[in-house]
């Protein structure tokens, strides 16, 4: 085996670091349109229900204080500087930083969707290859039914049904937070407990998808030249299955991991706020309830940025990987 | 039920024996057509009929009947305040189907306009649309409709304007990539040298034969559409409270469900399911039909 191509590689983040600048103008620009678009009003939002009370020179005051006035251009390159020197407002839901309450929440959301996708890749894997192995038989049936089922299924409502069978019913787990009531420190032993109801539905939400891939991919693989020719040599069935359809089967899966990032995040919006984790995914409904601008369009720019980096991983994944893939040319 | 779409190849005479049920394969494929059917047309005759001919108020409230468990009288049980949950789910599918349709013909419409005319165009035209269109797609859809429904207030229209402004970019890739393939046949060429303008080429030769595509995707995107509605409502963040949706039906069972009943939670979704896998086995078979040989994707 020859060693990483390393030096390609590095050209290859270098180069969509470039592309993901402009991506990202793109989007926190649209982001700032549709904000200007709308019929919301940054003063009364700043005010909260004092704006109610307060007389109009005053609200005049606070409307010429805030800049709202000013075209959205304008306030999107004021946001854009200061965003770049660290400073993405104020939260007004949290009543903190923006910064600080990404800081703060970033972790759990990193923590729990990890776990998730790592459940779902290796169950999905495992599931995938069973089906596979004999496509039309009642066990490839039964899993791919139930892919099929469960990636119809919203994961809200999974989310809710896994609380009254755990933690109702068979009272197992907790059903939502991080850390049991009335304690006040959080611990390795409580977030465990805790993890398991969001990171399983979360898990199980991204499983068809992978599983049906995976099927198919070594589906596909098994009535391949090599592998008809490992089957003539006489090896086991487990070398074949393992060693070489697995193999060349998984490939075009990796090269969509990434591009499950959009579906991650959108699956850790609903299970975040179902289980109230306090991730970042949780926040951001917590912000658009409260139209609290500032902490969405900081979350918005994240999570564009979070799929950037999915898709830049997924293709140095494959180009890791698959010997035949060239760097340069992505 | 759906277990063909996955599959690449016909079979081949190379192929190992179970590979080659060819009369078993067809006869599951015309099962799936005809439950999928099923399905589909009593979905669309449940919310078409069931208001105008039942005479029943969805919104009747009985308390003494309150969180029964499901019944002859109430097969679906009653909801926290005695309604009758089987009805609230036929006007909750109701309002939800026709969110996901408005939604997912707005979006196709958007997308057929912008992937044609990139198309049509080539050159830098196409680029430039086609690079706006990557950008978007690294935005998540749910976390764009969240935004969107947050700063224009949630309710009927943002939602719909929502779904239909994050579901277009696919269309628009599909009906882009169909005309560029279009654009090289001998039609094409025959109606330029028979003098047809470039608004006359697009408008009469490539809009009808990226057609069929782009009503497959209007079709796959129904389901998608009301997931997205569901999801919103769910989130707080859709209809409001008191209009029967599937997702505000859910949204609303939360409190029963933490006190163990079960029964409001469950039937809505699967008024949700039943219809997404429907139309995911319909559109499955059609997609065969127009083009057996290419290899099928998942659709859901």
């Amino acid at each position: 085996m020859t060693s990483p191509p390393w030096g390609a590689m590095a050209r290859l983040t270098a180069r969509r670091a470039l592309v993901a600048v402009p991506v990202l103008l793109v989007v926190t620009f649209g982001v700032f349109a549709v904000a200007a678009a709308s019929p919301f009003d940054p003063v009364k939002a700043y005010a909260g229900t004092a704006a109610l009370g307060a007389d109009q020179e005053t609200l005049d005051r606070l409307r010429d204080n805030l800049g709202v006035d000013r075209p959205f251009t304008a306030r999107w390159w004021d946001w854009l500087t200061s965003a770049l020197g660290g400073d993405l407002g104020q939260s007004t839901v949290m009543r903190q930083p923006v910064a600080e309450v990404i800081g703060e929440r970033l972790a759990w959301s990193a923590l729990l969707c990890a776990v998730a996708f790592a459940v779902a890749v290796l169950l999905g894997t495992v599931l995938g290859v069973l089906a596979a192995r004999r496509p039309g038989s009642p066990l490839d049936r039964t899993v791919t039914s139930l892919a099929y089922s469960l990636e119809a299924a919203p994961v809200f409502w999974i989310a809710l049904l896994a609380i009254w069978l755990f933690a109702l019913n068979l009272d197992v787990l907790p059903a939502g937070g991080l850390t049991d009531t009335g304690s006040d420190h959080v611990t390795a032993g409580q977030v465990a407990s805790h993890l398991v109801l969001p990171a399983g539905v979360l898990a199980v939400s991204q499983l068809p998808w992978f599983v049906l891939y995976v099927r198919q991919g070594v589906g596909d693989a098994l009535a391949e030249d090599p592998v008809r020719g490992a089957r003539a040599r006489g090896l086991s069935e487990r070398t074949v299955l393992l060693g070489h359809a697995l193999r060349s089967g998984l490939l075009p899966v990796l090269t969509l991991i990434g591009s499950r990032v959009p579906e991650l995040i959108t699956g850790a919006l609903l299970v975040e706020t179902v289980f109230s984790w306090p991730g970042i995914a949780a926040a951001t409904v917590e912000a658009a309830t409260a139209v609290d601008f500032p902490l969405l369009a900081a979350l918005a720019t994240l999570a564009t940025a979070a799929v950037l980096a999915g898709n830049l991983l997924a293709d140095l994944l494959y180009g890791l990987i698959d010997p035949r893939v060239k760097l340069n040319e992505m | 039920m759906a277990d063909t779409t996955v599959e690449k190849r016909r079979t081949t005479a190379a192929e190992p024996a179970w590979r080659a049920h060819g009369t078993a394969r067809r006869s599951t494929h015309t099962l799936r057509l005809r439950v999928s059917a099923a399905l589909v047309g009593v979905t669309v005759l449940a919310v078409l009929l069931v208001p105008p001919l039942v005479q029943l108020d969805q919104q009747a409230v009985d308390l003494a009947a309150k969180l029964r468990p499901p019944t002859w009288a109430h097969p679906f049980g009653t909801d926290d305040v005695g309604r009758d949950l089987l009805l609230r789910c036929v006007y909750g599918l109701r309002v939800s189907l026709l969110v996901g349709v408005v939604a997912a013909l707005t979006a196709t419409v958007i997308g057929t306009a912008v992937g044609a005319t990139a198309g049509a165009l080539g050159g830098w035209a196409d680029r430039a649309v086609m690079r706006l269109v990557d950008t978007l797609s690294s935005v998540p859809h749910l976390l764009l409709g969240v935004f969107i429904v947050a700063m224009f207030r949630p309710g009927v229209w943002p939602v719909v304007i929502s779904v239909a402004l994050t579901h277009w970019l696919s269309t628009a890739r599909i009906v882009r990539a169909e005309v560029l393939s279009l654009r090289s046949r001998p039609f094409i060429d025959a109606a330029v040298s028979g003098g047809a303008s470039r608004w006359r080429m697009t408008v009469r030769h490539l809009l009808p034969a990226v057609l069929p595509q782009a009503g497959l995707a209007a079709v796959l995107m129904v389901p998608h559409a009301m997931w997205h509605e569901s999801a919103l409502s769910f989130l707080g963040l859709g209809l409001p409270t008191h209009t029967a949706s599937l997702g505000t039906l859910i949204q609303g069972a939360r409190g029963s469900l933490l006190a163990g009943q079960w029964w409001p939670t469950l039937f809505p979704g699967i008024f949700l399911i039943v219809p997404t896998l429907a139309v995911a086995g319909l559109a499955g078979v059609w997609r065969e039909r127009i083009n057996p040989r290419r290899r099928s994707e998942l659709m859901l």
